[in-house]
């Protein structure tokens, strides 16, 4: 390339000044010209940008499935799996869920990804004055092993994989998720799926957590080291950045923030004496894939390659799976809007395109009544279709990282990745993300994004179609919604009521007596509460008990 | 009326439930306090009880109830009435988040004023609260 520089230099000088001419008498529309994220961007990249990082092919991009893994984690990407489609499911009753999975598996999804409802998410049973008015509104309520077998009737699980939603009492959810599998006789091997597990960006970003950050983190690690020698092929945590984006936070600090807490669970990890190439390979990732095209595929490239990096150079790992960053990937929640709620289709079609452009190894498409309230049936079928389309009539599956080469692409995904190489540093600096969050400096980097964005919006300095231009007059929204009736609170009481009464009260105690033992000496909790689970302990009991031993977490309400 | 001395007026955004989604809490209490209220945030995780003791305490003229979670139709009504019923009469109730129209109804019949769905300008709910909250 540099052979070409310096005609090509003179030649774009040449062309800049045509170009000023051009726009002397007819201006661009705008004064800055942006990425979503606020990133002002050039209007055209050349070899020349490429020169400026130099780029070098095969160092920066390799192969797809080799490192460092920017053009994709496998070697003939989708022409060998397609991603898997992943759509998250859950509300009502474990039954109720238990139909929508099925219907989601006939009609051509090959993965499940179960929502569950505020109450379970913060460990407290459906019968909890806490849980008032929550029963199965944002997910699926889920109280005891009962539930869990109820959510999964009918369905094997040694042949698909299930993702789960839960992180604050992800250890209990997980504990009864093995027993439940064992019981339908699946081995071991042979359950696949992936817990969220993320507890560090619950303080950060979506706020459903239940202990302190430091007994938070053991837990975690519990399962990794649990799942490591027991369940090999089971995913023990899902770094996830998607609610880190949903917050507020832009591109950049998605990737950097996301990429801390996956290092800070590798760190902890290490200190337990788990080998990194025995549960790195495990690890997967969560993002969101938002508005800007280029940008969100930046970001994707990007995310592989400084993972991989981190893994081989700083971590010392050897095997090439601990060094590939596999993702899941969600269009945009924030993105959609109430107003004119059609124009969402469109939205998530592009949104999807760019996650598959990105090189996703998993994606969950969003329904267009999404701001409304839980999708319709109706509503998750275009969803899902809009995957398949791209999938199946565009074409773009046919190639590994079609867009890698792009003078735009590439130097886009350098600037990328060094400004979360940047905010990587800081944290370093702060003494890791532990410390980072336990100082709220992601917290009020997110919030400030968040403010920015929203001051924008009003300005009309970036537009949301149909929100703050091109508003119609909508007298009633032309869209069905799905409603939960509050019958399901008192429906899934009685049930548990029941359950206590005929479960082996004796057992149950001495189950909890052990788990809280196990708490207080630290051993890995997980074998204590897989045995309590199976004895129908309650999710609440189990976590009121570590509540009592942890304490709870709490947060000072800054704004 | 007469006009609204917004540094007199106290805003109390509130999270009420299980719900963790404070992205619009946090953005709106800032714009509130940007355009010159008095602005207390509850942090999240409160119950109704909670609610209505801050409210009390800080003697406030406003009280927006952020939910995302579909809780509202159980909690907004308790926060409402256990201020009322505690003598603060003349609170402007607000209620933020993801609400299906269905709802709204019900929520007015409860005592809020108005509802507020995404899309919702800081300038719209900076003016109603101008417009509406108690003179005292």
């Amino acid at each position: 390339m540099s052979k070409h520089s310096n005609d090509l230099k003179e030649s774009q000088a040449a062309w800049n000044q045509r170009r000023e001419q051009i726009e002397k008498k007819s201006p661009p529309r705008d004064e800055r010209f942006t990425t979503l994220s606020d990133m002002d961007v050039p209007l055209l990249c050349t070899p020349d940008d490429l020169d400026k990082i130099n780029f070098d092919y095969v160092r920066d991009l390799g192969f797809p499935g080799e490192f460092p893994y920017t053009r994709g984690v496998q070697h003939n990407m989708y022409r060998g799996k397609l991603w898997t489609m992943r759509q998250f499911a859950g509300f009502a009753s474990p039954a109720e869920t238990n139909k929508r999975f099925k219907m989601l598996l006939e009609r051509g999804q090959t993965g499940l990804s179960t929502a569950f409802d505020m109450p379970t998410l913060m460990g407290y049973d459906c019968d909890s004055p806490k849980a008032l008015g929550e029963v199965g509104k944002c997910g699926v309520s889920l109280s005891s092993l009962e539930d869990m077998e109820e959510l999964f009737a009918g369905i094997p699980l040694g042949e698909v994989t299930t993702s789960m939603t839960i992180n604050g009492p992800a250890i209990v959810i997980l504990a009864m998720y093995y027993a439940m599998a064992e019981k339908q006789g699946v081995p071991k091997d042979k359950v696949r799926g992936t817990l969220q597990n993320d507890i560090l960006k619950e303080y950060i970003a979506q706020k459903e957590w239940l202990f302190p950050i430091a007994p938070a983190v053991k837990l975690v690690i519990d399962t990794i080291e649990y799942g490591t020698l027991h369940y090999p092929n089971w995913n023990t945590v899902s770094i996830s950045g998607y609610h880190i984006r949903e917050a507020g936070a832009t591109a950049v600090q998605e990737l950097a923030f996301t990429l801390a807490d996956g290092m800070a669970y590798v760190e902890e990890s290490i200190k337990r004496g788990i080998p990194v190439d025995d549960f790195a390979p495990r690890l997967s990732f969560f993002f969101d894939v938002h508005n800007d095209f280029f940008e969100e595929i930046a970001k994707f490239r990007a995310a592989r390659r400084i993972w991989s990096t981190m893994m081989k150079d700083r971590y010392g790992a050897k095997n090439p799976k601990s060094w590939m960053l596999r993702t899941h990937a969600q269009t945009a929640g924030v993105s959609l809007t109430a107003q004119q709620p059609m124009n969402n289709v469109v939205r998530v079609a592009i949104q999807a395109l760019a996650g598959v452009l990105g090189g996703v190894n998993s994606l969950h498409t969003n329904s267009m009544d999404e701001t409304l309230a839980l999708p319709t049936d109706e509503a998750v079928l275009v969803a899902l279709r809009t995957q398949q389309v791209i999938a199946e009539e565009s074409g773009v599956a046919n190639f590994a990282d079609p867009l890698g080469g792009s003078y735009l692409v590439e130097s886009l995904t350098h600037r990328v990745e060094q400004e979360a190489l940047g905010y990587i540093k800081k944290i370093d600096d702060m003494g890791g993300m532990i410390a980072a969050v336990e100082n709220g400096y992601p917290q009020a980097e997110i919030a400030n994004s968040a403010y920015h964005f929203q001051q924008q919006l009003e300005r009309k300095e970036k537009v949301m179609v149909g929100v703050n231009k091109y508003q119609i007059n909508e007298k009633k929204r032309n869209i069905d919604t799905l409603y939960i009736d509050r019958t399901i609170e008192k429906r899934q009481a009685e049930k548990l009521r029941t359950l206590k009464q005929k479960r082996d009260a004796a057992r149950v105690k001495a189950c909890l007596e052990k788990v809280g033992n196990d708490a207080k000496s630290g051993v890995n909790l997980m074998p204590a509460i897989i045995e309590a689970v199976k004895a129908y302990a309650t999710l609440q009991e189990l976590c009121d008990l570590l509540r009592g031993i942890y304490g709870e977490y709490r947060e000072a309400g800054s704004f | 009326m007469n006009s609204l001395n917004r540094n007199q007026t106290r805003v109390l955004i509130a999270k009420p439930g299980l719900d963790g989604h404070d992205r619009g809490a946090k953005v709106i209490a800032r714009a509130l306090r940007d355009a010159g209220f008095e602005v207390i945030y509850t942090g999240l995780h409160q119950t109704p009880e909670m609610i209505i003791q801050a409210a009390l305490q800080e003697d406030v003229h406003v009280v927006g109830l952020s939910i995302l979670s579909g809780a509202h139709n159980a909690l907004v009504p308790e926060v409402i009435s256990g201020i009322r019923s505690a003598g603060l009469n003349d609170v402007l109730f607000l209620v933020g988040g993801i609400i299906p129209e269905e709802d709204f109804e019900g929520l007015k019949q409860a005592g809020a004023a108005l509802v507020f769905t995404p899309g919702t300008s800081l300038e719209e709910i900076i003016t109603s609260i101008d417009r509406l909250a108690p003179r005292r």
